[in-house]
Parts: structure tokens; sequence; C-alpha cells
């Protein structure tokens, strides 16, 4: 093993940003390890990232490659924009873990892997045929190959735990080991445990030994020769602070958007990886005015919402993409009536079931163009966990001051993601209080704003406002139901009219990183903002001429947005997908941008777009 | 002393809404616009708080004739969508209206979990066994043999029963009505309206252009009495043109019989009486078919139960309840915060 002869009890050294990544089997505790790791790095006041990456089976046969589970984390002293590209410590909690991740770490990088898991059955599992840790292949990595499990049980003798229980602890002796790698305090999951397992204290003791004991592991015994790190403190914006997960940042943003708006939310869905949580944590927000109902189907789900609408509260309903495909026809039919609607996917990879759990953002077209008829609606896109919050309020507030279904694109990544989050003081948010129609004298359904050319909201219970409304065109002066061929071509170009205005009701584009005017502009949308950003800031670092815009309103554009672009000599489109957002960038303006795609179920690396402006720069 | 003046009594056409019907003349529908607006006039349903949901077909042109509030949907959905606007606003009273097509064959899905949930709203089927709107195609409710422009031969497959299949799905209310039947429907209508939960109403409508005389069998004014059977709460089985015959299970077998009274010593006590709360009387009922046994026709089954509306409202209740009104600032400021100076 390299280095490990070296025996003085070194110094911490000072890093400025690591990446770490745990990785076993669903039953290992992987994600709550990393989520335990994440609380505690905000606490100590870095700036960070994450990624929890999970197996689509629910309990995969341990110990194969398909059942690894992983969360990666990056923090650092200095402003941390994605996951981090390659992990600088892998924890292993078996040999399947570290055949899938081993490709990503670099030589050099260390790898922590608990012995006691890599037994010949383990190994075949994986697919090795001889122990990587005793053959040569892990040749030029920091290894610390450490029976985990024996010294778990080791710990935790004391409490009496069954045997299996007992290994379950062995993802706290590798978190505290962690702990001591880069000097955490370990407090916090301490008080954690405790109060996760109030009713059975041996537990709660039993996991608090054994992160002591992976803590003294590294601090007194046998890796006392090894390097330690200390990573200080970001320099963040003062404020006070919390991790925020995209689904957190979605529901709270919701509940604000329709307290904004003076009305109570009705959130209709359907069990569907990744959006479900959206729904289990709605239902637990229901002293905010927030009715959960989970429906028989995706389309009843979306109905339901709609008729929630119709009935006078803002009905929300939430998806990936095959659910979004079924609620299609409820949207035109929203679409058609004029009924404010808030439709979120969390994308996944497709198509049809693709891949569950890995992230992708290929329903741009879906969302912008996947009507039936003429069928305009406004779409918004999130860019990370906390922007899901602004980005659900604003998809109320296009909603309810236009009349409009929204639809508001998250994905997979920033779903499960956490990251720090200056928490805002709501009440110093806008309002956008619903004003309901009352008067009857000249009412009629269709009746119209003249500057949002939104139709009036009268809700049924109303007195004197009785009407009918449904999916049949209607008389633009009446609303009765009209076959009229002057009416139809009226009412399609007052809704085309309503929401190509809404433009003139959003913010001008800014330009994120660097200036308008110049040699090339990296356009994106969605989650692709970490990466994209942190890669732009790199190339200007090195001197080169490269901006970065990202777009929240995707349909419609912001009206400075085909100018802006025109600026530029290269515009550079990288998505999650084949050049979707590139396409309706070159309908609309006729600017020939060019595409950095990635649909491999992964984030977009830091190095993947450097790497591709770089190829433009010449 | 002041004396308020009562408003005007609304009568069955202020019911009626300024727009033309364009169903088909002679078609059952009017028949059961007008049941309802008569029913609305004899409730003196508040015409604000009452709403109208329907899918797509024939029978959900069904609001556009109301001068109630409405909503024309999609194909299957009505189900949904009036779930959706009830749990947003309990106090509405909700009519769902759609046909065979759109109720079980679309809509089947919606259907059930409306039932089986028990959302406190009507549900009319007015079932023609024949997809009208689309020009004649046979339904999930034809019979065998049904010749159409889709089965030219004849549909092999079998038939659903919406009652049975209401039943299955557990709704807590069941019950059959005819369109021409002027002077029951209403009684139904008031019926369902009054039952809290779920009311599930098959109304057997005749389709005159493109199934007509389908229900002749038990509608004809000859058929009536032999092949109808009005079934009231508490009162006995009974029919016939004298209300000679009767319903009995039959000795040593677990099934319903007709019998003559006089006849083999047959008496008036042999007869089964009514019970509406029995769900394995109201399901042998639902099943009969003349000729061997009448169409029963009336509230069939009846028995009241939690409602998914009221349970929903009473946890958001609770909820609420819980804390003083509760602040999005408090919520995300709990858990582990840091502060950076
Ligand atoms: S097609 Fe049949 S059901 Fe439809 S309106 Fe005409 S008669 Fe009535």
């Amino acid at each position: 093993m390299e280095g490990s002869t070296a025996v003085d009890k070194r110094q911490r050294e000072e890093v400025e940003d690591v990446v770490v990544r745990f990785a076993g089997d669903s039953g290992d505790g992987v994600q709550i390890t990393g989520g335990q790791f994440t609380l505690t790095t905000a606490l100590a006041g870095n700036d960070l990232a994450t990624f929890p990456d999970f197996p689509a089976e629910i309990r995969a046969p341990t110990g194969t490659t398909f059942g690894v589970s992983s969360f990666q984390i990056h923090f650092g002293s200095r402003e941390i924009r994605t996951a981090g590209d390659q992990p600088d410590v892998l924890v292993a909690f078996n040999p399947a873990a570290l055949k899938v991740h081993l490709k990503d770490v670099p030589k050099g990088g260390m790898i922590i892997a608990d012995t006691g898991a890599f037994t010949d059955r383990n190994l075949k599992k994986a697919g090795f045929t001889t122990n990587p840790i005793e053959d040569n292949s892990l040749e030029g990595y920091r290894v610390l190959a450490i029976d985990i499990t024996k010294n778990t049980l080791e710990a935790v003798k004391q409490f009496g735990l069954s045997q299996k229980e007992a290994v379950r602890c062995k993802n706290m002796w590798a978190l505290g080991l962690v702990y001591w790698l880069y000097d955490r305090d370990r407090k916090q999951t301490g008080d954690w445990l405790t109060g996760r397992y109030g009713k059975r204290p041996e537990i709660a003791n039993s996991n608090i030994a054994a992160m002591n004991a992976g803590h003294a592991y590294g601090e007194t015994t046998e890796l006392s020769g090894e390097q330690s790190y200390r990573v200080q403190p970001a320099k963040i914006k003062s404020g006070l602070y919390r991790t925020v997960t995209g689904i957190e940042g979605l529901a709270y943003g919701l509940v604000q958007g329709t307290q904004a708006a003076d009305l109570p939310m009705t959130f209709a869905g359907y069990p569907i990886t990744p959006a479900s949580a959206l729904l289990h944590t709605l239902s637990r927000l229901k002293a905010f005015d927030v009715v959960t109902f989970q429906a028989e189907d995706e389309i009843a789900a979306c109905g339901a919402a709609l008729g929630a609408s119709y009935a006078g509260n803002l009905g929300v309903t939430a998806s990936s993409g095959p659910g979004i495909a079924l609620k299609m026809e409820a949207i035109g039919l929203a679409i058609g009536v004029e009924l404010p609607l808030v439709i979120v996917n969390v994308q996944r990879a497709g198509p049809s079931t693709g891949m569950p759990t890995k992230t992708e953002q290929s329903d741009l077209y879906q969302s912008v163009y996947g009507r039936n008829a003429d069928a305009p609606l406004a779409v918004v896109a999130a860019r990370s966990p906390s922007d899901c919050f602004y980005t659900a309020i604003e998809a109320v507030r296009i909603a309810t001051t236009f009349m409009t279904p929204v639809i508001l694109l998250a994905d997979g990544y920033m779903a499960n993601a956490s990251e720090p989050w200056e928490i805002p003081d709501v009440d110093t948010l806008p309002k956008f209080p619903v004003k309901f129609h009352t008067e009857k004298e000249g009412f009629h359904p269709f009746l119209r704003d003249d500057k949002t050319l939104a139709r009036v909201w009268a809700k049924p219970g109303t007195p004197d406002l009785q009407h009918r409304i449904g999916g049949i065109e209607k008389n633009y002066n009446s609303g009765d139901i009209s076959y009229e061929a002057d009416n139809h071509q009226k009412m399609t170009d007052v809704r085309k009219n309503k929401i190509d205005g809404i433009a003139n009701f959003i913010p001008e584009q800014e330009v994120e990183i660097g200036q308008a005017g110049g040699e090339i502009a990296v356009v994106g949308w969605g989650s692709t903002f970490g990466p994209i950003s942190r890669a732009v800031t790199n190339m200007r670092a090195q001197g080169k001429d490269v901006s970065q815009i990202h777009l929240r309103h995707i349909w419609p554009m912001p009206k400075n947005l085909g100018a802006l672009l025109k600026s530029y000599k290269k515009v550079i489109v990288p998505e999650m997908n084949t050049g979707q957002l590139i396409t309706v960038l070159r309908d609309r303006y006729m600017v020939d941008c060019i595409g950095l795609n990635k649909v491999s179920g992964q984030p977009f690396k830091i190095t993947e777009i450097e790497d591709g402006i770089r190829k433009q720069l010449g | 002393m002041n004396v308020a003046t009562p408003p005007a009594k609304l009568q069955a056409k202020d019911y009626a809404s300024d727009q033309e019907v364009r169903w088909c003349p002679g078609c059952g529908d009017y028949a059961i616009v007008r049941a309802m607006q008569v029913t609305m006039a004899e409730l003196q349903a508040d015409p604000s708080k009452t709403v109208f949901i329907s899918g797509i077909g024939c029978a959900a042109r069904f609001p556009y004739y109301m001068a109630t509030y409405g909503f024309h949907t999609i194909h299957g959905r009505a189900a949904a969508i009036a779930t959706g606007a009830k749990i947003a606003n309990p106090e509405l009273d909700i009519w769902v209206v759609g046909g065979d097509g759109d109720s079980l064959s679309i809509g089947g899905n919606h259907l059930l979990h409306v039932l089986r949930r028990n959302v406190n709203l009507q549900y009319l089927l007015f079932n023609n066994e024949i997809y009208g709107l689309t020009k004649g195609q046979y339904s999930p409710t034809s019979r065998v043999g049904t010749k159409s422009p889709s089965t030219p031969v004849g549909s092999v497959d079998n038939p659903v029963s919406p009652t049975l299949f209401a039943l299955g799905c557990g709704a807590r209310f069941v019950a059959r009505g005819v369109d021409t039947n002027q002077k029951h429907l209403p009684e139904v209508f008031k019926r369902a309206r009054s039952h809290i939960g779920a009311s599930f109403v098959e109304i057997f409508q005749n389709c005159i252009v493109y199934n007509d005389g389908v229900y002749d069998y038990f509608t004809e004014k000859d058929a009536v009495a032999d092949n109808q059977i009005m079934v009231e709460h508490g009162k006995p089985l009974l029919y016939g043109k004298d209300k000679q015959k009767g319903l009995r299970v039959k000795p040593g077998h677990f099934e319903i019989e007709s019998v003559t009274i006089g006849e083999n010593g047959i008496t008036e006590a042999d007869v089964l009486v009514h019970d509406e709360t029995n769900k394995m009387l109201a399901t042998m009922l639902c099943a009969m078919q003349p000729p061997a046994l009448p169409m029963a026709i009336g509230v069939i089954y009846c028995n009241p139960g939690p409602t998914y509306d009221e349970g929903l409202a009473a946890q958001v209740t609770e909820a609420k309840r819980a804390g003083a009104k509760p602040s999005l600032n408090e919520l995300l400021r709990k858990g582990p915060t840091w502060t950076i100076e």
C-alpha cells in the first residue's frame, strides 16, 4: 500500500474543495450516511452540492452491481456549483460498489473499502475473479482496506444488538472515519441518531458508538500516518441558511405561491418515480390550506387538479414524462377553458419507462409542443434545488394571472440533490392575490382583461354567475358553444396572443456570468446550471471571452433573448437531451446554435462543458 | 318589524338554460333533463351552488341545458374532475352525467374510484347501450349480437351491468330509473341527492336514432306491469297488473323466483320485503332480467357510510387546529439551520 510506511502524526492539510462518494448496497444506509455528512458539512460553514444516485430496484439482490446506491457530496471553502466531477474519496461498502465506481476515481484518489464485505461470494457477485484489494489493480490509489464490519461489531458489542442490527451500524463507523478525515464535528449526527431511534436507545447508542469508533480509528490507531484534511468555511453571503432538496424547494414554493395568490391548494398526484416525493411532502403541509389527493391514475390526478381549479382552488399536479403524457388531454382542456393549473414535471431518462431513477432534461419538446391542436401554455424551468422554490412561485403567478396551465420543469437530479439555501423572509416576497369575478352586470365567462388577455375567473358558488364552460369552442363574445369559422380563428389567436403576451410580464433575460456580446455564450436551462456556471467561470479565469445565459422562462421566452443571442459570435447549448432547446431557439430566432449533448442519465461534468467550449474557441 | 320578502319560488323552467338543445328530436335525454329541472324546482335547489359535470357523448351535453354551473369536460374523466371540484369546495352540490361508453368504457376506472371513495356527489349514467355521438357503434352495455357499424355481423363480447358494477365498486347508493317515467324519475333524483356519499343512478335512455326500442321489452305500455318492479324500502316486492306477482327466495336455493299470490298456496307473507340496506338482496335485484324476472326500478341499495370529502376535510381541519395560524417562515426555519456572519 502506497505511503503506508509513514508513521509520523501529520498536520492536517488545508484543501479548497473535496468530493466524497459513499457507495454500497441499497441496504447499507448510503443515503442516510450522505445526508448526515451533508448536514454536518453545511453546519461547518462549507458550500456544498450533493448527488444521490439510486438503483431503480427497491431491494435489488445484495452484492450486485445493479443494486449499488451512491451519494456524492462536493464541499469546499469556495463557491460550489456542482456535485463534483470525480471523487477524491470513495467509500466502498462492498466489491460491487468498487466495481461500479472505481472508474470515476482519479489515480491518487483515496479508496476506503470494507474488507469484511470482500468475501469470495461478494467478489463473484460483483464480477471480480480475484480480490482487487489483494491483486495489483488498485495500484496508484491510496487504499484504506479496513475490516469495517468487524470493527463495527466490536464497537457495538456491549449494546446487545442482533448480528444483523449490529452490522447495519457499519455506515456510521465509516462516517466517523470520514468525519475524522475532514475534521468534522460529530455532535449533529449524534443528536440526530438519538432522535431517530428515540424508542430504541440501544440502536442509537450502537450507531453513535460505531461512529465514535470509526473516528477514533482514524485519530489514534492504524491511520495515524495518513494525511487528514481541513476545509475552511466558505465565504458565503451572510444570512440564515438551511439545506434544501429540489422536492422541498418545489413544495415550499407551491405553498408560498398559493399563499401569495390567496388561494387554497389542491394537489393531485399518482405515484411515480421521482415525482412522488412531492406528494409525500405536500401531504404533510395540510395546515397551509393544502389538500392532497392520491388519484387512481395520472389522468385522474390532472383531472382532479383541474376540477379543483374550476371550483376556485389552485389545482396542482406532478409527475414525470410518461405520466405527463397521460395528463396531456386534460391539460388541453385547461387551455381550452382557460383555467389555472400547475403541472410539475420531474424529468427522468426516457422514452417510456427509460431509467426512472436517472436524470435527463428531455421533456422540453413535450412541454412546449406536445399537445394536439394549437394549444399554447407557459413553461418554466428550475435550475437548482433552491431555485425550485422561486420557480414554483413564478409558475403559480403565471397560472393565476393569465388563467393558464403552466408546466414547471425540474429533473430527478435536482429533486433529490441538496444545497445550502439562504432562507428567505417570505413576508417580503411579492403577493399577487386572485380577484374572483362577482359582478353580474355584463358577465360572461370569457370576458377578458385588456392587458393580460386573461379571462375572468367566476367560481361555482358565486350568486347569479351561473354559466357553462367546456372543451367545445366558445363564442368570443358570450362564452356559449360556437362552431363558427371566424370565431374559432379569433379564439385560437387570442389563446396564442395571451401566452405570447406573458413575455411582457416577465423579467428580461440577464447574462449570468460575463457580458452581452462577445465571443461565446453558453445557453442552458434546468440543472445544467451548476456545471455550466463553473465551466464558464474557469474559462474566464483563463482569459477566454465566454458568457453564461440560463433560462427560467422556456415559453414564452424573454423579449430580449433573440437580440441577446445574436450579440455573440457563437452560442453553445449544453443539454441533457439530443438538442431540444436548440430547436426552439433556432425556430424562434434563426440563431445557429451549437449543441453539446449528453444523455447518459448522469449530469454533465464540468470538464465536458469546458471541452465543448474549448473546441469552439478553436 | 321588517318582514323579508321571500325570494320568488323557482319553477322548473327557471332551471333551464337559454341554450338551444341539440339532441335528436325524440331522444330520451329530453325527458331526463326535464325530470331534472322538475327535481331542482321541487328541491328549490340553489342554482349557484349546483354544478353539473360531464364527459363526452350525447348525455354529456346535459350541463349546457341547465341554468346552473356546468363543466363539459373530456371523455371518461368527469368523475375525476368532479372529485377535484368536490374536494376543493365541499359546499357544491355536484352531479356527474355520463353515457355508457363514457362511464364504463373510457371512464370505467374513474367511475370505479369515485364510487369506492364514496365522494359525496350524484353520478347519473344514461344507458342507451350504444355510442350515439360517434354514430352508432356498439358499447360496453350492448347485448351480444348487437349489429353496429363496427360490428356488422354482431358483437361478440359480453356486456357489463352498470348497477352490478357499481355495487362491486362499493357504491352505497344504487338506483334505476326510466327516461320516460316522468313521475318516478324526480323521486329517484331526490333520493340520490339526499343520500350523503356517491349516489349512482342508471337511467334507461332510449336512443331513437341508433338503438330505438332497445328497452321496449320492459318499458312498453303492455310490458311494464309484468316486466318492471318498482322497489321501495320496507314494502313487499310485488308487481304485475294487480300486484298479484311477487318475488321470494326459491326454497332450497340461493336465488330469487317470481311467484303468483294465490297460486300453490302462496300468500303475501311469502313475498320478500325490500330492504335497501341489504347488499346481497340488492345484488340479486340488479341481476334480474325479464322475462324470467322483472327489471328492478327505484332505489335498490342505500346504505350510507363515511365519505371521502368529509374524511379529507376533517384531516385539514385537524391539521389547522393543531397549531396556530401556520407560518411558512417558521416551517422553513424548522430543523437544522446555521448563520453565516
Ligand atoms: S344519437 Fe341517440 S342518444 Fe344521441 S342525441 Fe340522438 S337520439 Fe339521443
